[in-house]
């Protein structure tokens, strides 16, 4: 039963994705690929279009995978999952609990929990840049030029950004300008190889 | 007839909030709010506290923290809080599916075109070029939050213990679920918490 498998695995998602829109990438592509609902490179390659479009990671992703697992119902179904916990959290503490944030051993929790989503995220980074320049399986590594290249003009123009005309570039902007060195780059090699 | 008079209420131009005022307020953030989390906050402001005057900046601040210290993005939790806050349940509701819809929508149009789309030679190097911006952005959003923890020896090591454990499950292909990891992590928070309380106490006895 494909629908609640979906609901199911979407409201774990919603349920444990504390830390922001980053906080829950390593939780639903664990999720996505145990599955085998999307690989690996789809995964980011569609944090790439979330980054794009409006609307929070977790929604997209829910909408995205549920739509591709069970039609326009699956994608209802996955956001409704992936939203209903956030709902009911927040309606309990608008109602009953009003001073969470002031409670001992919530803010133990959140203590707690705060260096682990950190550790989680700059994990999944450092994974991810490190498959993206040609990490392949356990200890073996293949450079990808055109990754490194791309990669440097990308970092390099940001700082350039930032630090030169003290303007910080918005994160679709710098998506826009990754495609677009992705495509200049990428055309080049195959150019430069022929 | 109670019904029909709450019906009615959605168009009322007096009394509190409109629910469908409510409803399209948060569609229009969710339409508009790309990047999520920081970046839409501003545009929450804008809208809930200086246009339509629903919330004092105090209050937006107080949602924010526990926005943060809640499970689920951001923008979700907002239009939550602020829909009950103002017409209750079915308020919440509305302001909820609001915020929701637009990205429900324009995502689940991408999903029909996307795999076709990929196929094409210029778009596969165009994503060549957004995954390399996908892992600078989660490492900058991660090194952020980074420089603002409160660093002691306890969350050092919660940190430092995650960081090399995912990378090394990764290296050796073991799967693991991160909802452990965060379990793990509250659980070491309370006890923490626990103990420093009793040490306090202790320590005004001893002084005592």
């Amino acid at each position: 039963m494909i629908y609640l498998i979906l609901f199911l695995e979407f409201f774990k998602i919603g349920l444990f994705c504390f830390g922001g829109a980053f906080g829950m990438i390593p939780l639903i592509e664990e999720t996505v690929l145990k599955y085998d609902w999307l690989t690996e490179s789809e995964f980011y390659d569609f944090i790439g279009v979330c980054e794009s479009t409006p609307g929070p990671i977790a929604v997209n992703m829910a909408t995205y995978v549920g739509s591709l697992q069970g039609g326009i119902l699956g994608s209802i179904v996955a956001t409704l999952g992936v939203v209903l916990p956030s709902f009911i959290i927040i309606l309990l503490i608008a109602s009953l609990f009003k001073n969470l944030t002031e409670n001992r051993i919530f803010k133990g929790f959140m203590t707690g929990v705060q260096p682990v989503i950190i550790g989680l995220i700059l994990s999944t980074g450092i994974i991810l840049l490190a498959k993206t320049l040609g990490y392949s399986e356990t200890f073996k590594f293949n450079i990808d030029y055109s990754v490194l290249i791309i990669l440097t003009l990308l970092v390099g123009i940001y700082f350039f950004s930032k630090k030169i005309i003290r303007k910080k570039i918005s994160a679709v902007c710098l998506i826009l300008i990754s495609a677009g060195l992705g495509i200049a780059v990428c055309s080049f090699e195959e150019f430069a190889i022929m | 007839m109670k019904n029909t008079g709450n019906f009615f209420l959605i168009f009322s131009k007096k009394g509190e909030t409109m629910l469908l005022s409510l409803f399209l307020t948060f569609l229009k953030i969710g339409l508009f709010t790309f990047g999520g989390g920081y970046a839409m906050i501003a545009q929450i402001k804008e809208t809930v506290v200086q246009n339509k005057k629903w919330m004092t900046d105090q209050e937006l601040l107080e949602v924010i923290a526990i926005a943060e210290s809640t499970p689920g993005p951001i923008a979700i939790n907002l239009a939550t809080y602020v829909g009950y806050k103002k017409r209750g349940i079915l308020g919440s509701a509305l302001a909820t599916i609001g915020v929701v819809i637009p990205s429900l929508i324009i995502i689940f149009i991408i999903s029909l075109f996307l795999d076709e789309f990929m196929t094409n030679k210029y778009v596969a190097y165009a994503f060549t070029g957004i995954k390399c911006a996908v892992a600078f952005l989660i490492l900058k959003a991660g090194a952020e939050m980074f420089k603002q923890m409160k660093k002691n020896a306890v969350s050092i090591l919660i940190f430092s213990a995650v960081f090399i454990a995912m990378i090394l499950f990764d290296v050796f292909s073991v799967s693991f679920s991160s909802v452990i990891f965060i379990l793990i992590g509250g659980v070491i928070g309370i006890i923490l918490c626990g103990i420093s309380k009793t040490e306090s106490k202790n320590n005004k006895e001893d002084k005592n």
